[in-house]
């Protein structure tokens, strides 16, 4: 049979391969097909593996015989640059590691692995997933498939925008401010930010570890959730990562209540994406939903504080990046010497631009006025969060402020490319999960540009976030 | 307000070799965003007490080392510069 991609979900393919209608070579081959014929001009992926049709090859043998009906066998799926596959090259999109190939599997690689998945590639980045529309990678920008005119977003620009030209069924990104919702709802596609702690973050380098959480891509939630229930977990290797018996139970509520922080809302967002929002607050009332207003007062201090701690942290993490033990090495006059010139050939501009400014908010004079604060501050945002969920159960914002942007638009003001991020970063200060569910569509130079709901929910209450996205999903 | 000085300073600090143009835009860059960060300090309420139970510390037992070089050949695969099964830097001393 004609396999239609666009038609397929995790659900439906597992049909299909049931039916012998195609097999998980067979489904390999079209994706590889529709990659080699859309990828030259996308640029989603950096690298397809060459092992593509021999993993599938795999997958088929186990669904022979297919005791245990695993959802997720044979079902092909990208991953983001800075999440490591034994044997296979791990860049984070830098020329620091443009050679260097991972060592050991990232704990959601050998999870996906045990479901016999099929890895078709590594895709493109913001460097070190530094940036908001993968204009920062070392190896070219990825362009939205929409309008190839505009970025994707990012920095999982490429994850996004791959299972948008349908390039894959599903995706890994991580998110440390909106890396996995803003380029979801720029490409037209669904993205989850878990709990942090809900997903090990073994063999992912590490930006700043308190923000960083793995999360999934798909076309519908309920790809989105399969992929993050077969994530999920407590893992030795990761200290952060959260036991299950830690975990809240959700009761089942057949109708939630909805905050909106209005105050929030109103300063710099098109008002396109406003009218659109406020459209699907009123689908979600027809759905019998209660919608309210709210107020966090912190939360406007929520990418203030995000622009201290993520630089400080990410200056101390990218400090392995030496040049002794893998990655670029270029030789200088002594050890310091080289460690000068490896970094300054090796990070892209906006990486430097962080490590320098962490640099300076950890610095002795500056620690307590910028990084201390801003943990004062993290503190009072996420008390703002526990104390509304008290009163509503899942808060809802645009995900982005704008549809994606021109390519170029912003590259040369990094505070306005900042700016991006502020509906998606107070979720990662507060360590809750969020969910981007594409809601919309807006109409700019004749093309249909992407726009998505972002959806809030308490530590580990990803249930809630998951029905409230079908219920958008169902209307559009 | 920074200063040319500052940035040479950081740079250093952070071990990667800035170009003159690069010193400039940072320059600039540093004075947008550190005042748009420093919006924070306008923030005077008190921070909430830490809430017991919140942080733990995660331990384990010392115990079953995986085998001695077991991981060896290929981590020092990845090394730009090898010598007699060690990572070979310039001399620190």
């Amino acid at each position: 049979m004609v396999i239609d991609l666009k038609k397929l979900t995790i659900k439906s393919t597992k049909e299909h391969f049931k039916n012998g209608d195609f097999s998980a070579m067979e489904l390999a081959e079209a994706y590889i097909k529709n990659i080699e014929q859309k990828n030259p001009e996308i640029n989603a992926y950096l690298e397809v593996f060459d092992d593509v049709m021999e993993q599938a090859k795999v997958a088929d043998k186990i669904l022979k015989n297919d005791s245990e009906q695993r959802l997720l066998t044979g079902i092909p799926i990208a991953v983001k640059d800075n999440i490591l596959i034994k044997g296979k090259t791990a860049s984070a999109a830098s020329k620091i590691l443009e050679k260097h190939k991972a060592v050991y599997d990232a704990t959601v690689i050998s999870k996906l692995k045990d479901h016999g998945m099929v890895f078709l590639g590594r895709t493109n980045m913001d460097e070190f997933a530094m940036g908001g529309s993968t204009e920062n990678s070392a190896f070219g920008v990825t362009k939205n498939p929409t309008d190839t005119s505009r970025v994707p977003g990012g920095s999982s620009g490429g994850s996004a925008a791959t299972v948008a030209m349908e390039g894959a069924l599903c995706a890994l990104g991580s998110d440390t401010g909106g890396s996995i919702r803003q380029p979801a709802s720029f490409c037209g596609v669904v993205g989850l930010k878990p709990t942090y702690g809900a997903v090990s973050r073994y063999g992912l380098m590490a930006m700043a570890s308190s923000l960083d959480q793995i999360g999934t891509f798909g076309k519908t939630v309920e790809d989105t959730e399969i992929l993050f229930n077969a994530i999920k977990g407590a893992d030795k290797m990761d200290s952060t990562s959260v036991p299950e018996k830690h975990k809240v139970v959700c009761s089942e509520k057949e109708k939630l209540t909805i905050g909106v922080p209005r105050d929030f809302l109103e300063s710099g967002v098109d008002n396109d994406i406003l009218g659109s929002f406020n459209k699907s607050l009123d689908v979600l009332r027809n759905k019998g939903h209660k919608v309210l207003d709210i107020s966090l007062p912190n939360i406007k201090y929520s990418l203030a504080a995000y622009y201290i701690i993520m630089p400080a942290e990410v200056s101390s993490n990218l400090a392995r990046f030496d040049g002794v033990r893998y990655g670029l090495h270029m030789s200088g006059e002594n050890i310091i010497d080289d460690y000068i010139k490896t970094r300054g050939h090796g990070f892209g501009e906006e990486t430097r631009r962080r490590i320098l400014l962490g640099t300076y908010v950890l610095s002795s004079g500056y620690y307590d006025a910028y990084y201390n604060k801003a943990n004062a501050v993290r503190r009072l945002i996420t008390s703002d969060f526990e104390n509304i969920f008290k009163e509503v159960d899942v808060i809802a914002t645009p995900t982005s402020p704008t549809p994606a942007f021109k390519i170029g638009e912003k590259k040369d003001d990094p505070l306005q490319m900042y700016l991006a991020d502020i509906f998606t970063v107070p979720a990662n200060i507060a360590g809750i999960p969020a969910i981007s569910v594409p809601s919309d569509t807006v109409e700019i130079d004749g093309k249909n540009l992407p726009v998505g709901i972002q959806f809030m929910s308490p530590h580990f209450y990803e249930n809630l976030l998951f029905r409230i996205g079908k219920d958008i999903e169902d209307v559009k | 307000m920074i200063e040319k000085k500052d940035v040479e300073k950081l740079a250093e600090l952070s071990r990667i070799d800035i170009s003159e143009d690069e010193k400039k835009m940072f320059i600039k860059d540093f004075d947008a965003i550190l005042g748009y960060v420093s919006e924070i300090q306008k923030v005077s309420a008190l921070e909430p007490k830490p809430q017991a139970g919140k942080l733990r510390n995660i331990m384990r037992e010392d115990e079953n080392p995986h085998k001695s070089g077991e991981f060896t050949k290929a981590i020092l695969e990845e090394a730009p510069s090898v010598k007699n099964g060690y990572v070979k830097v310039k001399k620190i001393l």
